[in-house]
């Protein structure tokens, strides 16, 4: 009678680990995917930022027009990347932090321009972009690494296995350049 | 990091529970120098609960209110603005609290709000105007991770407890001088035998009466301080960038104003002690805020900007003890420091400064109605809003600038 009893206990406290793993697993998933839209959201507005910005500069910086191509080009490599994995997504906006980081390394050169109202109020939303993609890509990657901690360490990755939880995908960026946010200072 | 929020919440429930037994007990042996032991508990309850309630529903507005705080938009000042998006964002919290500004020249800043969702931070425009965007970003990093550790909550409900233990031992003691001067001999014989226990008592009752507000108060402050020391190791790991809250505290710690519009009950929600003075080191048990200086070390000696870098500097400066929890240390590594935004420069320049002050009180004009005309001989003239004339002349060159 009692061994009977002691199998309910066991199965009951069995029951209730997997009940609370598995909602600490989707809880996690779900904060993953949160945090990915908020880099989503962040990368977007660059995208909607870039062409803005190049029209500004554009009549000051006659003579660098290979420089704003390039940004304008890495933009839509970048526009086209969205839908695509963390990885190449990741290559492609270094690709354009690094087109503009030499657009504004340029910016430099023309006083005039760091006069202008339009382009500094650009500036602060760009700068302010670029801190909101790094800080929303650093939330994601910490989300990330306590999601694939569960899943993949001991026991939560019985549960995580037999309910075909998988890991995610850290995001990071692959340019050198992107190591550094693009300077954004003219002074 | 959030192995540290829910460890708080239980150790944060145990102290409330602490000081809400202090309480009652309080209540207790109040009651029963005055008749009834259950009554003077449900006096005391009935107390802790208006000033909760009060607290609950009207905490924010009061204390936004109080301190002629003003609400703004993105457009009004976007550095500020994209700055608290920027951590809020840092931070995993779902919304974006809401942003004010405090026209005083005093150097500070708070936050409040009762949950995550709905909660505010606030500036002085003296502060606002003093630091550059590293700065800001550590000052609203510390107060958003008052928000999402929901310290907010916590230092309300102690508080209004503290409030309530010290109006009960204060009203209790004047009200047994009044009785003991007036009526005292007639309800001591009227009670008869219980003489000897009546007296045990109101012995009780008093050390009570004397301790409970004191011993109320180191609770108080003792969390308020290691809540301070958590925001400032939270901002330096959200920002990943320690030095910038460390040289905003080095601008702070050199102000000798006081907030106007402070008080004790909301000291523990601003930056630094809003009743510091100059050149006094506010230290050991009867501050809500660690003294400035020390703050300042311990996130120059960070290594990285994870809690675990913080927990090794803190160690290091106080030479004793922790301050975070060891299971939200568990797995935080060290985290690497990030560069210096670009547009800060080592040496500020004069002209950045000449800069920030006028944006912010263009801003504070701004927000008082006031309308901004250029004059064609390049003075600004600043119309009130209860000018009510269709037109203006300019002070400088005497040229009639009509108001549109």
């Amino acid at each position: 009678m009692i061994a009977v009893w002691v199998i309910i206990g066991i199965i009951v406290i069995l029951l209730l680990v997997f009940w609370a793993t598995y909602n600490g697993l989707v809880r996690l998933r779900n904060q993953t995917k949160n945090a990915w839209a908020q880099i989503d959201v962040q990368l977007k507005r660059r995208h909607d930022l870039i062409p803005n910005l190049v029209e500004t500069v554009k009549g000051y910086m006659k003579f660098e027009r290979e420089t704003l191509e390039a940004v304008t080009k890495a933009r839509n490599i970048a526009v086209q990347a969205a839908s695509a994995g963390a990885a190449e997504r990741g290559k492609a906006e270094g690709e354009l932090s690094g087109a503009l980081a030499r657009l504004l390394a340029v910016v430099e050169r023309y006083p005039d321009l760091k006069a202008n109202q339009n382009f500094l109020a650009l500036q602060e939303e760009l700068t302010s972009t670029e801190n909101k993609i790094s800080f929303s890509r650093q939330y994601y990657n910490d989300s990330v690494l306590k999601y694939n901690n569960q899943t993949q360490m001991f026991p939560s990755n019985i549960i995580a296995g037999m309910t075909g939880f998988k890991s995610g995908e850290f995001f990071e960026v692959t340019v050198a350049e992107e190591k550094e946010a693009p300077k954004v200072s003219f002074s | 990091m959030w192995e540290q929020v829910r460890s708080n919440q239980i150790k944060s429930a145990v102290l409330v529970a602490l000081m809400g037994i202090l309480l009652l007990v309080l209540g207790y042996f109040i009651g029963l120098i005055f008749g009834s032991g259950i009554g003077g508990v449900v006096v005391a309850l009935i107390v802790w609960g208006i000033m909760n309630l009060i607290a609950f529903f009207q905490g924010d507005s009061i204390l936004l209110g109080i301190s002629g705080a003003r609400k703004i938009s993105p457009d009004d000042h976007p550095r500020l603005y994209n700055v608290v998006e920027e951590m809020k964002i840092a931070s995993g919290l779902e919304k974006v609290p809401d942003v004010y500004i405090i026209d005083d020249p005093a150097l500070n800043a708070f936050a409040t709000g009762r949950d995550p969702n709905r909660a505010s931070v606030a500036i002085t425009s003296g502060l606002l105007q003093k630091l550059n965007r590293d700065e800001l970003q550590g000052v609203i990093g510390h107060e958003v991770s008052h928000i999402k550790n929901r310290d907010v909550l916590l230092m309300v409900l102690l508080s209004m407890t503290l409030g309530s233990i010290v109006i009960l031992a204060w009203y209790a003691s004047r009200f047994m001088l009044l009785a003991g001067a007036s009526g005292g001999r007639s309800r001591s014989s009227s009670r008869g035998g219980g003489g000897g226990a009546q007296l045990i008592i109101i012995a009780v009752g008093l050390v009570l009466m004397i301790l409970a507000p004191i011993i109320a108060q180191f609770i108080y402050f003792a969390v308020s301080r290691k809540r301070e020391y958590l925001a400032d190791a939270s901002s330096a790991l959200y920002t990943r960038y320690p030095e910038g809250l460390a040289s905003a505290l080095e601008k702070l710690a050199t102000s000798n104003t006081n907030v106007r519009t402070a008080n004790q009950a909301t000291a523990p929600m601003y930056i630094i002690n809003p009743f510091q003075k100059k050149g006094m080191s506010i230290d050991g048990l009867t501050s809500t805020h660690p003294p400035i200086a020390e703050r300042i070390r311990i996130l120059r000696a960070m290594a990285g900007a994870s809690l675990a870098d913080y927990e090794r500097a803190y160690h290091q400066a106080k030479g004793r003890g922790g301050i975070i929890s060891a299971s939200a240390l568990a797995g935080a590594g060290t985290m690497a420091l990030r560069a210096p935004s670009p547009e800060v420069t080592p040496v500020e320049e004069p002209s950045q400064k000449v800069e920030r002050a006028r944006e912010t009180s263009d801003l504070m004009w701004r927000l008082s109605n006031y309308r901004t005309i250029s004059c064609e001989c390049g003075s600004t003239l600043r119309v009130p809003p209860n000018f009510k004339a269709p037109a203006v002349r300019c002070p400088h060159c005497g040229r009639v600038n009509s108001i549109s």
